[in-house]
């Protein structure tokens, strides 16, 4: 019984579905196999094992529950942290249609089977019902809004939420607008970035803070806190409206987004940054705990002559037992010479992150930064009690124009030979990160000839694709026959990768 | 096989009579561990609670918690069995004298009496119900991981000597990790996945007022709001759920009824073990450092 219900409400979900791997009058199966098909399309490796626990595991949970439906799925489908971000869009997507208010819906669950589906439609007429918002003035609408944030009333919030949409975000049928530009228009219309001050002054109207600046900010930090409660309930709304309109599959291929470990450092946005910023540490962390780990286990060096002849006398002079000398654990010493020109300059912002967390890992990093001077600026990292201090030192400290400020690798690769190419020794690694775009200028290849000759090993990592090496100014060959290894360094599955094979070396 | 659970809102119910407070993943989780008869990984960061679920669920069920704490470099030996070959050696030297054939002694050393059981090879043969928790498997080596894969997917075990001793009765299997690692996929392919993250004020407020008995209200509603501040600064080390109890326990044992900047400051060393973090805490927060040490003082003991 359960399963019709759900089978009902997934086929007015799916009735506007394009086609795909969908038939035409799909079944929950059908659904959830499209919804597994689209989490591998978006990169999540789903297995044959898991999309069996899947269909094993949602038969144990009540279908009209959905919290619990989307725990059974992403229990069993979504192994990792930072993939259950693409889980919930995609789950949004496919199943936006089984909302809240399916529960109640008990009976009345046989609305229109196009444009809206049960949930809307109930919604809709509980809308209605609960004051004829659709007459009610802009700024009556305003401050009902805000009463229902400062009381936090989650269902007047919902309504309004899906009043604001239907008014403000002007959604006409087949219009090839993503959802952003709805989301916009509507929290334009309400104001969203002043909301957080009005819900301020009307807490303080009613006296439900306190004076100082410390209750203040509490409250300040709730506030924005519901605000995004708002914003999420917008968004899942316009979505509602677009799946209808468009269809599922057609909806998850507009919201398809990279993985976090996929994202190009390159063309990252501000908040993917962070979340790579998060991501490093790990990696530095494994990078360290991996280095460590094959000291401690390699505990035998080489023969100690002495000892063992020493010790063969016990045995008449017979060298039974041969003794080992203790290795002398070395510690790995890491040299990172980075490009942070205007070409690199995101990538130039990832690797700064990258260097600060080694140096926090690793107590023998030291960096310098070019341009076409080169600065050392291992006392910035070390000084700086966080990244965003330390990125503004390099930045405005650093001395890394020579001439005119365009990369030249060339002149600052000499500089760095000069100055410091008898500190490389074989315990050292040097790391160069750069596109290899050198202006023209002389490439200066010998300079890390000289280097790999000294140093244990020399990698390259270069943020641009493959494909564009060596076009243009790019000069990345001529460098490349002294490192050990040049790698394609553009999102975090490659850095992995690298580190990977670092480790190994 | 009689399940555990009737259902997720039971699990929610006798998690609570422990004193643990799961929200709908968690317990949603649970549940279906139970009914699939599957590991749970379960992942977040340090201090939310991640071993307590395993005790809780233990408590709840009646179950005796089997617990391997792993670590880096443990083995076989540690983790499923062992002979104990110097009761071996001695039993060998003690049957000198009666002369009796290779076959025997052998037959007879390999045999139950000499068997050390280690954590898994315990879950697998005990007799009553058993939650097993396997702590920090992410501190492992990736070889190790693969010991636990054929006890977690069959759950049996097999010793050449004795042959294979499949379970009585599966377990509930709990793997706890902090994410120092990437786990293997064949590891994580076998078990259901739970994050647990930091609850949210409602949440913590709860968890508070049920482990620090005797607070008040509104106080707990003030401490949950304060610590989830906190955690929105970018620190070393935000404050865990257990680190905002003892708080709690602080406060009401310094008999503050009010989270006020200068009670704050006063024990933001309770919350925060970095200076660094403290110092950061106190300037974003705008709390001052505790005025004089005697409060200090006060306020550490």
């Amino acid at each position: 019984m359960q399963w019709s219900r759900l089978d009902h409400a997934m086929r007015s979900a799916a009735g506007a579905a394009e086609v795909g791997v969908l038939p035409a009058d799909p079944t929950l199966l059908d659904v959830l196999q499209g919804f597994v098909h689209e989490l591998r399309t978006a990169g999540l490796p789903v297995s044959m094992t898991e999309n069996l626990d899947a269909m094993r595991a949602v038969e144990h949970v009540p279908l009209d529950d959905r919290e619990a439906f989307k725990t059974a799925l992403g229990a069993t489908l979504v192994k990792h942290a930072g993939h259950h971000k693409v889980f919930e869009t995609v789950f949004e997507v496919y199943f936006s249609m089984f909302g809240p208010g399916v529960r109640t819906a008990d009976g009345d669950g046989e609305g229109g089977p196009g444009a809206g589906g049960p949930d809307f439609e109930q919604l809709r007429a509980a809308m209605e019902a609960a004051g004829a918002m659709g007459t009610v003035s802009d700024e009556e609408l305003a401050r009902m809004l805000l009463d229902a944030l400062v009381h936090m009333d989650r269902e007047q919030l919902r309504m309004l939420a899906a009043a604001a949409v239907a008014r403000y975000a002007g959604m006409e049928p087949g219009r090839p607008v993503g959802g952003a530009y709805y989301l916009y228009r509507t929290l334009r219309q309400l104001d969203a970035d002043g909301l957080v001050t009005k819900m301020m002054a009307r807490a303080r109207q009613e006296e439900q803070v306190g004076a100082g600046a410390f209750d203040e900010r509490l409250l300040g930090e709730e506030f924005e806190g519901r605000l995004k409660v708002l914003k999420e309930l917008i968004e899942a709304e316009i979505r509602r409206r677009l799946v209808a309109d468009r269809g599922v599959e057609a909806m998850a291929r507009t919201l398809r987004k990279p993985l976090p470990e996929d994202v190009d450092f390159m063309h990252a946005s501000r908040e993917e940054m962070q979340q790579l910023q998060r991501a490093i540490y790990p990696l530095t962390r494994a990078l360290a705990a991996r280095l460590a780990q094959r000291r401690r286990h390699r505990h035998r060096g080489t023969l100690d002559f002495r000892q063992t002849i020493r010790h063969s006398l016990s045995y008449g002079g017979i060298p039974a037992e041969p003794k080992f000398k203790r290795p002398r654990p070395s510690k790995p010493e890491i040299m990172v010479i980075a490009d942070i020109s205007g070409s690199v300059a995101s990538f130039a912002r990832f690797t700064l992150q990258f260097v600060y967390a080694m140096q926090s890992e690793f107590s023998k990093v030291r960096s310098w930064v070019f341009i076409d001077g080169i600065d050392e600026v291992t006392r910035f990292f070390d000084e700086a009690d966080e990244i965003s201090e330390a990125i503004h030192r390099v930045n405005t400290e650093a001395d890394v124009v020579w001439v005119d400020g365009h990369s030249d690798y060339g002149h600052a690769f000499e500089v760095w030979h000069e100055r410091h190419i008898r500190e490389v020794t074989k315990k050292s690694s040097v790391i160069l990160l750069g596109d290899a775009r050198n202006n023209y200028h002389a490439s200066q290849a010998w300079t890390l000839a000289e280097i790999r000759k000294r140093a244990r090993r020399l990698y390259w990592l270069d943020p641009e694709p493959r494909g564009y090496w060596d076009t243009g100014d790019s000069i990345i060959s001529e460098y490349a026959p002294y490192c050990d290894g040049v790698y394609e360094c553009r999102n975090l599955r490659q850095l992995q990768r690298f580190v990977a094979d670092v480790v190994e070396a | 096989m009689a399940e555990r659970f009737a259902s997720v809102a039971d699990v929610t119910e006798r998690l609570r009579s422990v004193s643990y407070l799961a929200d709908t993943g968690i317990a949603g989780v649970v549940f279906l561990a139970d009914r699939l008869e599957k590991p749970v990984l379960v992942e977040g960061p340090a201090g939310v609670g991640k071993t307590e679920l395993a005790k809780a669920v233990a408590a709840t069920t009646g179950s005796r918690l089997i617990r391997l704490q792993c670590y880096e470099g443990l083995d076989e030996a540690k983790a499923i069995y062992e002979w104990n070959y110097k009761k071996q050696l001695l039993r060998i030297q003690a049957d000198r004298e009666h002369e009796r054939d290779w076959e025997t002694v052998e037959s007879d050393i390999f045999s139950e009496p000499f068997l050390l059981t280690r954590p898994l090879l315990e879950a697998i043969r005990a007799d009553e119900p058993v939650v097993l928790l396997v702590d920090e498997v992410d501190r492992v080596e990736i070889e190790t991981e693969a010991l636990l894969l054929e006890v977690l997917s069959d759950f049996q075990v097999s010793i050449p000597e004795l042959g294979t001793i499949v379970g009585k009765r599966r377990p509930l299997v709990f793997l706890t990790s902090n994410n120092t690692r990437e786990l293997s996929e064949a590891l994580k392919r076998r078990c259901l996945y739970l994050h647990v993250d930091y609850p949210d004020v409602e949440r913590e407020k709860e968890i508070v007022r049920v482990r620090v008995p005797g607070i008040d209200d509104e106080l707990a509603q003030q401490i949950a709001k304060v610590v989830g501040s906190i955690r929105n600064i970018d620190l070393k080390k935000a404050p865990s759920i257990s680190e905002t109890i003892d708080w709690a326990r602080t406060l009401l044992y310094l008999g503050r009824n009010e989270v006020t900047p200068e009670v704050l400051g006063e024990t933001l060393h309770v919350l925060l073990k970095y200076q660094t973090d403290i110092a950061k805490a106190r300037k974003e927060l705008g709390v001052d450092a505790p005025a004089s040490p005697a409060s200090a003082a006060a306020a550490r003991r």
